[in-house]
């Protein structure tokens, strides 16, 4: 009997109490439920727009969209189709998405630092600044902006800065560079003088290398870039007695600015409602990055003499960025995906193209999903080039 | 490790719950309108209309239970519902509007009154879903409002492709373009250079792109999805032209800070007739949506009004006896009551009285009948014939 024992036991334990079996099991179950789930709304969906006869087509893509769009990147015309519009719109929100990245980090930045300031005023200010911004919802605040803009005068009464800025409550108008007739005589030098920087700094590079010491090279490369520039610039201008590049300045004509280059009100309460409420996260991040880096690299550098600037600069934020890339990346996707409430404030977003599109062509299904395959693609460039830079600034170990 | 797996299949589990309860919002309201539909109809009526509601299909549904997927099914689910759910604008006085209290009122609504009395001889029994214009089309697709009624264009796409189908005219309309009188705007070719403003899916959208194609004159398009947004943006000076439906405008310029300083400028640049519209493919529920609004177009020829149907009821013509349902059985076949156009008139009333109520000379609005009159004075309001 005892030796019969350990067998019996063995086998008396049924599947169903087997954890690993049970592990496998239900995981399967899992997929099988979820597959299901998809297909039980999938087959729905298809029944739905099959007896509305309404069966998803693509086709639509290379009609005439024959509407038109307020501000684009590249030329549109109601004539093209509505896959060039719906690429119109891809423009416009990465046109604002990148404009928003750039101008929330600045402003992030500056706002975390001030969080973090020895002056009671400024670190206060800042304090109350986030916490009012970060707990309104976007939506509102982007009302509120276009709200503003309508609260400026009216074209005829514009703020004239130097005759070169118009605010009015169309917008922004403000004199621009336009290319002449003799700007392809310019090219040539503009190549010139972007070898002659690269030229400098590399030998220049190499030359620090020699000495075994540290060097900055690259003000000094765009001063010796612009020179040439400048003076290609003079020298055709001479020579031709046409300036390349000259100022377009707006004037107003009978029902608007004619010249110069415009950000509609729809633009600017967009890209601001962006950059105010996510520079608020990005601030918080910066700060939680800086604060997170040891005390004793601050006292040591003080210690070495630096200067609290040059602590900052030098010392703690190289470390701090380690910290702040990541968190960074995700307001940066945010500040991309909450550019599709542009619809409210009027600007020609992807979204707000896209929902002409469905509502004029009745294909709900294919231009949604074409919208968040856009919507994916964007984030994961994003998100692929800040793990790429996440990686090189991480701390390499030697 | 099994609790977790225990919490992934509960939460499996709730998302089925939650999709089976998308699926089938009507069921806890269905025991309260079999008691409203009951006394409601006579006997006689209501029992055809739930035998012979789906004639397009093989199989008559039993007990009214499976309505989900039947063709012919609508106005199964809207009685077992209980009510009608209708789409409407909520921010265009004199067609679709909610007042401070909450209450809709409206040319578009009465419309959907009337077909809540002819189902249930009961015009509140409709429930109003306020839409963009952007949202409208979705909404019906979806099958989220049984009937549109939202000022919207009869067009071929709309009708074909984007899956709707349309009932009769009930405003016949034109687009129009509001401007400054300071402005100096006369036409549309004075225009060269303007900011326009409108809203984004609209027909009026394509008009405006197509008219200014046409003459060649250049613009900048100002787009909201709001329609609200865009009577603001242009109130405020940040548009020189406002283009939507003559009678949208009209309303709108009512709600303007300075009304008298904007006018309407006289060119008319597209057809738009407005009419309620349905989703395709049920063709019974389209039929009875399209009767509902000729009844009355009818009344008003009959001259039969709320007021005075008392005495039409005990009239001797055939005609109208047959209208009102004191004889005949013309309701059944289009799946309503036979008395659906009496129970239309006295509750809501006959064309000329929606019309009256919500846009007549005693409302802001004073528009006059013009196309929208009987064709006997001239108008192109015309019902086939009742038999």
């Amino acid at each position: 009997m005892a030796t019969a024992a350990p067998p019996v036991q063995k086998t008396t334990i049924p599947f169903w109490r087997d954890t690993r079996i049970l592990a496998v099991l239900f995981q399967v179950l899992f997929v099988i439920i979820v597959v299901g789930v998809l297909w039980f709304f999938y087959t729905t969906m298809m029944a739905g727009l099959r007896q509305a006869n309404l069966l998803p087509s693509f086709a639509f893509l290379s009609q005439p969209a024959s509407f038109s769009i307020g501000e684009s990147v590249i030329a549109y015309d109601p004539s093209n189709t509505y896959g060039y519009a719906l690429l119109i719109g891809v423009l416009n929100t990465i046109r604002v998405a990148i404009a928003g990245v750039i101008l929330a980090t600045i402003i992030g930045i500056i706002l975390g630092i001030s969080r973090l300031s020895e002056n009671w005023l400024l670190r206060n200010v800042a304090t109350v600044y986030v916490e009012i911004v970060r707990n309104v919802p976007l939506l509102l605040q982007l009302f509120m902006w276009l709200a503003l803009t309508q609260t400026f005068p009216r074209q005829q009464d514009s703020i004239s800065i130097f005759g070169l800025i118009y605010l009015h409550n169309r917008g922004v108008t403000m004199a621009w560079p336009v290319t002449g007739s003799d700007f392809g005589a310019w090219v040539p030098w503009l190549w010139l003088g972007l070898l002659a920087g690269i030229a400098f700094y590399v030998v220049r590079r190499i030359q620090f290398a020699r000495r075994d010491r540290p060097g900055v090279a690259m003000p000094q490369a765009f001063l010796l870039a612009g020179a040439v520039v400048a003076i290609g610039y003079v020298f055709v201008g001479l020579s031709n007695g046409e300036w390349p590049l000259s100022l377009s300045i707006p004037e107003l004509q009978r029902f608007n600015f004619v010249g110069g280059i415009g950000l509609t009100p729809g633009f600017a309460a967009l890209l601001a409602g962006l950059v105010i409420y996510t520079s608020v996260f990005i601030g918080e991040i910066v700060r939680s990055g800086i604060q997170a880096v040891n005390k004793g690299q601050r006292e040591a550098a003080r210690a070495l003499g630096l200067t609290p600037g040059q602590t900052l600069r030098l010392v703690i934020f190289p470390q701090a960025l380690r910290i702040m890339i990541p968190p960074m990346t995700s307001q940066y996707l945010n500040l991309t995906k909450n550019s599709s409430l542009a619809v409210a404030v009027g600007y020609p977003d992807l979204f707000s193209i896209a929902g002409t599109t469905l509502n004029q062509t009745g294909q709900t299904v294919p231009v949604i999903m074409m919208v968040m395959a856009a919507y994916l693609t964007v984030s994961l460039v994003t998100s692929l080039f800040m793990n790429w830079y996440n990686k090189r600034i991480q701390l390499v170990e030697r | 490790m099994k609790r977790q797996l225990l919490i992934v299949l509960v939460g499996a589990l709730a998302m089925i719950l939650a999709a089976c309860g998308g699926q089938t919002p009507q069921a806890p309201a269905s025991p309260a309108p079999a008691d409203t539909v009951a006394p409601a109809a006579p006997a006689d009526t209501a029992a055809p209309t739930a035998t012979e509601a789906p004639p397009a299909t093989t199989a008559p549904p039993a007990g009214g239970e499976t309505q989900q997927p039947t063709p012919g099914g609508r106005i199964q689910t809207i009685l077992t519902r209980g009510e009608l759910i209708c789409g409407v604008n909520q921010v265009l006085p004199g067609f679709g509007n909610v007042d401070s209290a909450g209450e809709f009122s409206g040319f578009d609504v009465d419309f959907c009154r009337a077909t809540a009395a002819a189902l249930f001889d009961d015009p509140t029994a409709v429930q109003f879903r306020p839409l963009t214009a952007q949202e409208r089309f979705t909404a019906v697709q979806t099958g989220e409002v049984d009937v549109l009624i939202r000022n919207t264009t009869w067009t071929l796409t709309r009708d074909g492709s984007v899956g709707l189908d349309f009932g009769p005219v009930t405003f016949y309309d034109g687009q129009g373009m509001m401007v400054r009188i300071d402005s100096g705007i006369e036409t549309l070719e004075d225009m060269e250079g303007a900011t326009i403003c409108v809203q984004s899916g609209t027909t009026t959208e394509l008009n405006l792109a197509d008219n200014f194609r046409a003459i060649g004159v250049n613009f900048t398009p100002q787009v909201f999805e709001d329609a609200d947004q865009t009577a603001a943006a242009y109130d405020a000076g940040q548009c020189d032209g406002f283009t939507t439906d003559k009678s949208g405008l009209v309303s709108y310029q009512t709600k303007l800070a300075v009304p008298a300083d904007h006018k309407i400028l006289d060119v008319t640049m597209s057809k738009e007739p407005l009419g309620p519209s349905v989703l395709q493919g049920d063709a019974q529920w389209a039929d009875a949506i399209n009767w509902v609004v000729l009844a009355t177009i009818q009344a008003e020829e009959f001259g039969i009004t709320s007021e005075n149907i008392g005495d039409f009821l005990t009239s001797d013509n055939p005609d109208i006896r047959r209208f009102l349902g004191v004889e005949g059985e013309l309701g059944q076949g289009i799946g309503l009551p036979n008395d659906f156009a009496a129970r239309i008139i006295s509750s809501v009333g006959n064309y000329e009285e929606i019309y009256n109520r919500n846009l007549g000379p005693e409302t802001p609005f004073n528009l006059p009948r013009g196309q929208n009159a009987l064709y006997t004075d001239g108008g192109l309001l015309y019902s086939p014939p009742f038999r």
